[in-house]
């Protein structure tokens, strides 16, 4: 069942339309990654979804249901430019949205010193908010995200402005709520991050999906049959000399070692090209090469800006 | 509704809470405290007498009178015996008039050792000296006594009188009661107003309104914003009242009240007699002053004070709830307090055409300006303020009190509609035209 799902949205600015026709389907209890590059309009996307801004065209469905006002409530959002009141204290400001997110105050509170503590801010709770670093202040903006345990939770950038400890703790937290039973939508450029979380993505490019899916199967149906094969003590090269049902892709070797990727062509399976590369020496190992949702994003984006592919076609010619 | 509280609760606190709040609350009535108790002791230091020696070569000025400060002490040496023996002499000053040539007499001299005698004891001496030297001029050349020309002198003052309450009241206390309250709102409305722009601009800019928003409705958002800042403005005034009040009455307390009215009675004599010196020309002038002061402080408890503060209430708040939403308004349309300019104008305008107006409505308070100013909401919380202490007949009163409040409805209304849309747009210049969009969503 899909817990969330836009159908066709369109959104249109004076000078430029910043959704065409964007249908995104997020299953429940699963880890959405809404990717794209900069401008492409996933923060559009977002806002929508969140009732911030009203599309021209379309409409949004949670459990099925049109989205309206009583409903965002059941939403946790933490905005890409994230802002607290700068002069309040820590503490009394997490209470505060806490309440507004209609929570009573003794059920904030517990739960507001369950996640302090959990993230080490306790010692913080009495500071004023511009006296903490900013992934602190990222840190409570989180915290009071997730407070009142929305069904479904919506990031836009999460980890941007994390150093690497801090992010690794938000991924855990993320994939710790999935597991209890939320749902989490979030956009990234992170790459790394859709790879550790994501179980679907879909990839916006100037306002319009060009892809989505579950990553594994997006994985799956974007690899090109490479392998990457090693070979110790090889007696010859591969290039020009392995049969034609082979491509060989890229090549490089020392003394000892032979390494190549190498492309199966004519249905052949994995077990010929074991075979066909026998009698070079000892196989050390052969593994399919899965395309890293980078390259996918790279590829896809790419071929998706023929204008882009013109310029740099330009540029070497 | 709930929420709504929850919002009004931290506009308030977080305001209260804040130091410049505490100080801006205690100092306020130490400030119009000192106003009222300052000059009692700056009277009292003043009652020290000062002697002054008067070495007169015309012969003419042998008699300069005296008051309660100025005694003088006429020496018979000449001007070097009397430098010499100043210090001796404990005179605070030595007053040297020389041998007039042609009869000119404009030359006098102060010599000081310490102190520089004051303005009050030169305009002292300027105006006796002016006094005795016309006499003898009058006598001399026209044969008259200067004291008959003073004896022929009328002074006519008008009093009002309220026809059915006898009440006294006087232009001048009553216009100061009136442009005092009406500054006090007009510089209210400005501050308060300031405050909410400034608290919607924070939350735009920082997306804080993002978040709140998927809990709250922007109206609300906007309601707890300005109720919450009102609550802080009534809490000072109410303060600034009671701590006003209860320093003079602890100090009344102390020192005794009549005291108190009587010294500030003499220093606002002696103050007029400063800024204006001829009146000391003459006795009866003089007695009709004193009289006039004295009816100044006497018709202050003709006022209905009562009236005065609930209707500055009533002023001050729907006044300021009207322009709070337009303040909103404009803080929710732009992205940093520097593009607010452009849309300050039409809000600035009223308020100061208000208080410009202040000088044409003290002239005439029943005229056709002071009625259709105080009757359009948008400069009647000030213009209201300032005829109230003129008395304004209840009908109009009604009638500016009601349409105030319909102009604070139809202002928070558009205010609203505009803060909708704005507070979650960014990153986009905003003209006239586009907010006229806004409205008509």
């Amino acid at each position: 069942m899909d817990l969330l799902e836009t159908k066709n949205i369109t959104k249109r600015y004076a000078n430029h339309v910043a959704l065409d026709d964007v249908s995104i389907k997020v299953p429940e209890q699963s880890i959405f990654g809404l990717l794209g590059p900069n401008g492409a309009g996933k923060t559009t996307l977002i806002r929508i979804i969140n009732m911030i801004s009203i599309p021209d065209v379309g409409e949004v469905l949670l459990h099925g249901e049109k989205l309206h006002k009583n409903l965002v409530e059941r939403i946790g959002y933490l905005p890409e430019e994230r802002g607290l009141y700068k002069k309040m204290k820590v503490g009394e400001q997490a209470l505060y949205l806490a309440q507004l997110k209609g929570l009573s105050y003794s059920d904030a509170m517990k739960k507001l010193k369950f996640w302090f503590d959990r993230f080490e801010l306790l010692g913080w709770w009495n500071r004023k908010v511009e006296e903490l670093s900013k992934g602190m202040q990222q840190k409570i903006q989180f915290i009071v995200t997730v407070l009142h345990e929305p069904k479904l939770l919506i990031f836009d950038e999460p980890f941007s402005g994390f150093d690497p400890i801090n992010a690794s703790l938000i991924k855990e937290e993320i994939l710790r709520l999935r597991d209890n039973g939320a749902t989490i939508l979030f956009s990234t450029h992170n790459m790394a991050s859709v790879e550790e979380l994501c179980d679907h993505i879909a990839l916006i490019n100037k306002s319009k999906k060009i892809l989505e899916g579950k990553v594994s199967e997006i994985k799956y149906s974007y690899k090109t049959n490479v392998y990457q094969v090693e070979i110790a003590g090889y007696n010859k090269l591969l290039k020009d000399t392995l049969n034609h049902d082979f491509e060989v892709v890229a090549e490089t070797h020392d003394e000892e070692v032979l390494k190549a990727q190498i492309k199966i062509l004519n249905n052949k399976s994995t077990n010929e090209l074991i075979q066909a590369l026998m009698p070079y020496g000892n196989i050390h190992a052969v593994q399919e090469v899965i395309p890293t949702m980078n390259d996918i994003f790279i590829a896809k984006v790419n071929s998706d800006t023929p204008h882009l592919n013109s310029i740099s076609n330009n540029l070497t010619e | 509704m709930k929420k709504t509280l929850i919002i009004i609760k931290r506009e308030y606190l977080s305001r209260v809470k804040k130091r410049s709040f505490i100080v801006m609350t205690i100092l306020g009535p130490l400030l119009m405290a000192a106003l009222m108790i300052v000059p009692y002791y700056i009277a009292k230091l003043d009652k020290e007498v000062k002697v002054i020696e008067v070495l007169d070569e015309t012969g003419i000025y042998n008699n300069l009178g005296s008051n309660q400060t100025i005694k003088f002490n006429y020496i018979n040496t000449d001007l070097e015996t009397a430098i010499a023996n100043f210090d001796e002499s404990k005179s605070s000053a030595l007053l040297y008039i020389p041998q007039p040539n042609l009869l000119e007499p404009t030359k006098a001299i102060i010599y000081y050792s310490d102190k520089q005698p004051g303005n009050t004891v030169t305009s002292y001496i300027e105006d006796k000296m002016k006094y005795i030297y016309e006499n003898k001029k009058l006598i001399e050349l026209y044969g008259i006594d200067k004291q008959k020309i003073d004896e022929a002198k009328v002074d006519i003052t008008i009093n009002s009188e309220n026809i059915k309450t006898g009440e006294k009241n006087l232009p001048l206390a009553t216009t100061l009661i009136g442009v005092f309250a009406g500054f006090l709102i007009y510089f209210s409305i400005f501050m308060y107003g300031n405050q909410v722009m400034r608290g919607v601009i924070e939350e735009k800019t920082s997306r804080i309104v993002e978040i709140i928003v998927s809990s709250v409705k922007p109206f609300q958002l906007l309601l707890g914003k300005i109720v919450g800042i009102a609550l802080v403005g009534l809490t000072q005034f109410l303060l600034w009242i009671v701590l006003t009040l209860s320093i003079v009455t602890v100090f009344q307390l102390t020192v005794g009240h009549k005291d108190v009215v009587k010294t500030e009675q003499t220093q606002f004599t002696q103050q007029s007699n400063t800024l204006f010196p001829e009146n000391t020309d003459t006795k009866p002038a003089q007695n009709s002053d004193n009289e006039m002061i004295q009816s100044v402080f006497q018709s202050i408890g003709n006022y209905n004070f009562t009236l005065i503060i609930a209707s500055f209430f009533f002023f001050f708040l729907f006044g300021y709830l009207l322009y709070a939403a337009l303040f909103a308004a404009i803080g929710s349309a732009v992205d940093n307090e520097a593009d607010t300019q452009q849309f300050m104008l039409p809000i600035t305008i009223p308020l100061i055409l208000a208080f410009i107006l202040a000088q044409p409505i003290i002239e005439n308070p029943q005229g056709p300006i002071a009625f259709w100013f105080s009757i359009i909401p948008l400069t009647s919380p000030i213009v209201m303020m300032i005829r109230i202490p003129f008395g304004v007949p209840v009908l109009e009163l009604i009638l500016s009190m009601g349409i105030l409040v319909l102009g604070f409805l139809a202002c928070t209304w558009l205010a609203a509609k505009i803060y909708r849309t704005g507070i979650l747009m960014y990153g986009k210049k905003i003209s006239y035209r586009e907010l006229w969009k806004w409205l008509k969503y």
